[in-house]
């Protein structure tokens, strides 16, 4: 487990946070799922809404979700620290997740994690090592922001990076030519229809 | 080998449109109301009869987990919850599921929900497959709108309400306890049990929780009927499995195949063998990073079911085979393992949330040499106290790929201690 504070002391705090009228309209569809009285269900949901306003969760933010779901601070406070997506500090426009467990190490996420420290600039690109991303049959596996690129080596990694710098959104997935999980070179199954 | 005809997942990869009309031509929802007009005694008598066990991992025949639940729904409504948190370390087969085949999914929903008597059912989905849980959400409001989810879904007379979850990134939810914490909107920490959760689970209703893949071949057996699933694969250990290869193999993939297939042959038939041929394998994690690594002496005539690897002292688990080659720092690869549990910790144990730190620790040192032999002993013995006293199985999780490590690699592990202690010696 990992030991992380709500309200991190380097990082400048915002005073006032509320939804946009858009976001707020996604909040409350989310609340609607869960029966009368259980809204706090939505507060991974509602987090997660708030973070994509924001760009990151500052304090303010966990005590407008906290209003909104009529929940205790310290509860969503206990959640936002404790789920690892959520982000207590600014980061860059892009969010590179480098998984570094065993599969993806086997297959040379040395290397990858090694291209994305280069581009870190807390600006552009923030880099994290994260746990087991789930896309094994395709290590490496890097996450950036919703998209996983996979099958990575050093080489496509700075091409994929290059692309970020330039503007452009690189195709996701694979990065050799493959079919998704499907073996590379062609298929061994579901061949014929 | 399986032959197409029998596969359950014949969109694994995506080739073919995951959408309903798609879904529809590869036999997805025909005629659901007729299998739901054969009522929840019929439903369930076939599940158990088909063998299927429970594709998460342990294994629990899937039929009887859905007996457990209330034979009447009384002042507590019932709960379907898939667990779509695949997080499990070398497993990424509901992630296929999910984006290419999302109906099966939700088709299974229904039919599971049915079963076990429930109106409402949540898939916890891991935060990180954003894309894949909008693939989900997707599917079901075109079921929603096809009149195959919601009021008289299917014309079966039967409500049911099928909702996405997104979780936030934490292997712990995966627990079912912990996922049920999660859904109800607190961190993810494991509960005792009992109560089971079809006694009191989600806000303290009867709930049964499954895995993506169980819930996702229920259908299909349900249309072809338990002697189909179960003259699949060996007895006990029926019908098709998605295994997912990763590592050290030529061509690494997710694919779908018969329970008790040779590992031999699933590596080397689907995956181009292993990378350096098969004598430069060194050993494979066969179900997941949590069971036991077999070496290679092993791997040679080792069948994939849960009752083989089980043998074997290992465990057939989510079926995420991972290929270790000769060229494996295989110390470093389990340390690597060690490491995930103590960052999945939940903290709530303290078995758990001090011993998966200090195992990871002296496991960095057991990489570089610098311990003394008999710290191999010590750390089995903790690995041991460490196992079977937790509120949830992520202690033993922790505790069986160093176990494994032990039993097939201690000279290994003993042959890095000498060579550090003599080097520091001769200088």
């Amino acid at each position: 487990m990992a030991m992380i504070t709500a309200d991190p002391k380097d990082v400048p705090q915002v005073e006032h946070f509320a939804f946009t009228p858009e976001y707020m309209a996604k909040v409350e569809e989310q609340i609607a799922h869960y029966p009368p009285g259980r809204q706090a269900s939505a507060v991974i949901a509602v987090l997660d809404l708030a973070q994509r306003q924001h760009g990151w969760l500052p304090r303010a933010a966990m005590n407008e979700v906290a209003r909104i779901l009529d929940m205790a601070p310290i509860r969503v406070y206990e959640v936002a620290t404790f789920y690892t997506m959520f982000q207590l500090r600014p980061k860059g426009k892009y969010l590179l997740q480098v998984c570094t467990t065993t599969p993806c190490w086997l297959r040379g996420s040395d290397a990858v994690m090694k291209a994305c420290q280069h581009a870190a600039d807390g600006e552009t690109f923030s880099v994290q090592e994260v746990e087991c991303l789930g896309g094994c049959v395709n290590a490496p596996v890097v996450q950036i922001n919703d998209d996983f690129y996979e099958d990575l080596d050093e080489a496509s990694m700075n091409k994929v990076l290059d692309a970020f710098r330039r503007g452009e959104t690189p195709k996701p997935g694979p990065q050799v030519d493959r079919q998704t999980s499907a073996p590379e070179g062609g298929l061994t199954t579901l061949k014929g229809e | 080998m399986l032959s197409d005809k029998d596969r359950i997942f014949t969109n694994l990869y995506g080739v073919h449109d995951w959408r309903l009309a798609g879904a529809r031509a590869r036999g997805a929802w025909d005629n659901t109301k007729a299998i739901l007009d054969k009522g929840v005694d019929w439903i369930i008598d076939e599940m158990k009869k088909s063998g299927l066990r429970g594709r998460g991992g342990a294994g629990f025949p899937t039929g009887m987990k859905w007996s457990f639940m209330p034979k009447e729904v009384k002042d507590r409504p019932h709960y379907l919850v898939v667990n779509a948190d695949e997080s499990e370390p070398g497993t990424c087969k509901d992630r296929d599921i999910m984006r290419h085949d999302p109906h099966l999914l939700i088709e299974g929903c229904l039919v599971a929900g049915f079963a076990m008597r429930a109106n409402a059912g949540y898939i916890y989905v891991r935060g990180e497959f954003y894309n894949e849980a909008q693939h989900l959400i997707a599917a079901i409001k075109e079921a929603y709108d096809a009149g195959l989810l919601g009021k008289n879904a299917c014309g079966s007379g039967w409500d049911f309400d099928l909702y996405v979850h997104r979780g936030a990134g934490a292997y712990i939810c995966g627990e079912e306890t912990a996922l049920l914490e999660s859904l109800e909107g607190k961190k993810g920490m494991p509960r005792l049990k009992p109560p089971f959760p079809a006694g009191a689970g989600l806000y303290g209703c009867p709930t049964t929780v499954n895995n993506v893949e169980s819930i996702a071949v229920a259908p299909t057996i349900l249309r072809r009927g338990a002697a189909w699933f179960a003259g699949i694969g060996r007895p006990n250990n029926t019908g098709t499995k998605l295994f997912c290869i990763s590592g050290h193999v030529n061509r690494p993939c997710n694919v779908e195949e018969e329970m008790g297939i040779p590992l031999r042959e699933l590596i080397d038939r689907h995956c181009g063998g292993v990378r350096g041929g098969w004598d430069n394998l060194l050993a494979v994690i066969p179900g997941g990073a949590s069971v036991p690594l077999l070496p290679k002496s092993i791997c040679d005539n080792q069948l994939m079911d849960f009752d083989s690897l089980r043998d074997q002292r290992s465990g057939l688990g989510t079926a995420a085979v991972i290929v270790m080659d000769k060229s494996t720092d295989v110390v470093k690869a389990i340390a690597r393992l060690s490491y995930f549990y103590k960052h999945e910790s939940c903290g709530q144990c303290t078995p758990c949330r001090e011993g998966t730190g200090w195992m990871w620790r002296v496991m960095e040192r057991m990489v570089t040499g610098n311990a003394r032999i008999e710290e191999i002993d010590a750390l089995e013995d903790v690995t041991k106290q460490v196992e079977g006293h937790t509120i949830c199985a992520l202690g033993d999780a922790a505790a069986w790929p160093i176990q494994g490590l032990i039993r097939h690699f201690r000279p290994e592990m003993e042959r890095r201690i000498r060579a550090r202690t003599e080097k520091l010696a001769a200088e």
